[in-house]
């Protein structure tokens, strides 16, 4: 039954604002339950969340569809995504409930440097709530439920 | 949407340095809403502290692509001590990138001041001049105390706007974005302790947790304030809530009074007036130790932000000649040490246990001996960071208890105690 299959997917979808272009992408979401720093907040080189203090500490972000409800912000947030990019450990797509110039500078710097660099996305935390499982993001920003032939990025 | 000048746009189609600057700061506008790109007159890097490759590799391409700074630029500290006075223990090929990253920035004309306290090593902006600073503490004391106008520049974005002369036009470079919707005020506050250097740390980190990013104007304060006292009340601000600009009636250049600070009559409605009860100073106090019921201490940390000559000369005084027993950290910039190489300070604290620490900190890179150790600061800053950046747990107390408790090797509290 592709068709109700199709039906379903497009009551799922989501439109989201592209704040950094990229490829399309698929993964695993992972939505975050509380805001993160990124300094100090994730291991730059396991890319594992170690702030002590958040409940999602242990997740690792890397390769996943990175859902953030909030940042807080940190000078040096940036440092920690361009060396996640260059290690290939930085998450398949962020999507950021608003806009953070400093963490994505991470991005822009990555792209000035040649390197793949992931998408982000702006999407409302309360909407973020709704991603699970495997998804699948489009380069115009579309997310949707991966269909089940679609192999993990 | 960001417009930018025919002559950004051309910079910014290019392939040197300069383009792939122009292209950060214009992208960076575009996720900030900024409007335009204003000329900024200077800048303060903290760019250049290591913390991994990336870093290392983004500035020497900068250097590759023949980027040089087009204004003044100073740089903060790095990782790693280059006068020789301390030694870093990060070693192998961490060391050597944080030495390649420091080099990176010099080598594109930025100054190497390698201090957190560039406006006490002549980088002092004049009233209303936009600039493009970073690193916490700097960003606070330029907007407040000097009255210069910056948002708070992190890595990369920093020495993009030191290469372009631009910065985005958003925030605390427009005037109406800097006055003061809460006021805090201590008139309820014994001006004797007021009047006491170790009050401006404990004053500067309730301010901070009460403010949070809101822009506040402190009310109540009288007399005048050092600039060593602004210092570390701005320090300690930033670290303890992210305040980027603060205001101090009578004391600071926008808040000649009350009203100024706060917009005048034409201004929105104040969010809130906070009134500081002694309480309310002791717990902000008490949140800065993180191991209060020590018995003995194992270093002492002083000079974050830097020290200044004057507090570097004060640490002589109190000491009077006495060697420590523990440790005794005193982070300072080359300004002070080249002047304390001169008149022999240096060597004769180094006599008493003190070790200088120049060009770096040690919340920043590996120096305090890897131990499960306590640490004594006089900084609320150092407080902050250092149980989760060295592992120490922390004792706060004034500078002259600090240096009482090197000395025997256990916490004195003389004067910290009491508020």
């Amino acid at each position: 039954m592709p068709g109700v299959v199709q039906a379903l997917q497009a009551l799922q979808a989501l439109q989201a604002e592209i704040l950094i272009p990229g490829p399309a992408t698929n993964g695993e979401a992972l939505v975050l339950a509380a805001p993160i720093s990124f300094w100090g907040g994730i291991d730059p080189f396991t890319a594992a969340v170690i702030d002590a203090r958040h409940p999602d500490r242990g997740r690792n972000i890397a390769g996943k569809v990175l859902a953030l409800p909030g940042t807080i912000g940190s000078s040096s947030a940036s440092a920690v995504l361009l060396e996640l990019v260059r290690t290939g450990l930085a998450p398949a797509a962020i999507i950021l409930h608003e806009p953070d110039a400093i963490l994505l500078l991470g991005l822009i710097v990555a792209r000035e440097m040649g390197w793949q660099t992931p998408m982000a996305l702006k999407l409302d935390r309360v909407v973020q709530s709704r991603l699970t499982g495997q998804i699948t993001i489009d380069a115009q920003g579309r997310i949707t439920p991966a269909r089940p032939d679609t192999p993990p990025a | 949407m960001t417009s930018l000048s025919d002559e950004e746009r051309l910079i910014a189609a290019g392939t040197d340095g300069s383009a792939m600057a122009m292209r950060i700061v214009a992208e960076s506008a575009r996720l900030l809403g900024a409007p335009r790109l204003l000329p900024v007159a200077s800048a303060h890097i903290d760019g250049a502290l290591y913390h991994g490759d990336a870093g290392t590799l983004f500035a020497e391409e900068l250097v590759r692509l023949g980027a040089r700074t087009a204004i003044r630029a100073t740089l903060n500290v790095g990782a790693l001590d280059l006068m020789g006075c301390s030694k870093s223990r990060l070693t192998g090929s961490d060391r050597d990138m944080a030495k390649r990253l420091m080099l990176a920035y010099e080598a594109m004309g930025c100054e190497r001041t390698w201090t957190c306290a560039p406006y006490q090593a002549g980088h002092r902006p004049t009233l209303g001049t936009d600039v493009a600073w970073g690193e916490s503490n700097a960003v606070a004391f330029c907007n407040s105390v000097l009255g210069a106008r910056t948002n708070r520049y992190g890595d990369y974005l920093d020495i993009a706007c030191a290469i372009t002369g631009r910065a985005p036009d958003c925030g605390l470079h427009r005037p109406e974005n800097r006055r003061a919707t809460v006021v805090f005020d201590v008139a309820a506050i014994d001006p004797v302790w007021l009047a006491s250097d170790w009050a401006w740390p404990v004053l500067g980190t309730l301010f901070g947790r009460e403010l949070g990013t809101a822009i506040g104007v402190v009310s109540g304060v009288a007399g005048p304030v050092s600039e060593d006292r602004l210092k570390a009340f701005g320090a300690a601000a930033a670290s303890a809530g992210g305040v980027g600009l603060f205001h101090i009636v009578g004391i600071t250049p926008e808040a000649p009074d009350l009203a100024t600070a706060t917009g005048g009559a034409d201004a929105g409605p104040l969010t809130g007036t906070i009134m500081v009860t002694p309480a309310m100073i002791r717990a902000a106090q008490a949140g800065l130790s993180t191991a209060a019921g020590a018995t003995r201490i194992d270093a002492v940390a002083i000079g974050s932000p830097h020290l200044s000559l004057e507090e570097l000369e004060s640490v002589s005084q109190l000491l009077s000649g006495r060697t420590a027993r523990v440790p005794i950290y005193a982070c300072t910039g080359r300004h002070v040490v080249r002047e304390a190489d001169r008149t022999g300070l240096r060597k004769a604290l180094e006599r008493l246990n003190v070790i200088i620490v120049a060009d770096t900190c040690v919340v920043v890179t590996p120096i305090l001996p890897a131990i499960d150790g306590v640490l004594m600061t006089n900084s609320g800053k150092f407080a902050h960071y250092a149980p989760g950046n060295t592992g120490y747990g922390v004792v706060y107390g004034s500078m002259a208890d600090c240096l009482e408790s090197a000395v025997t090797g256990r916490p004195v509290m003389a004067e910290s105690g009491v508020i």
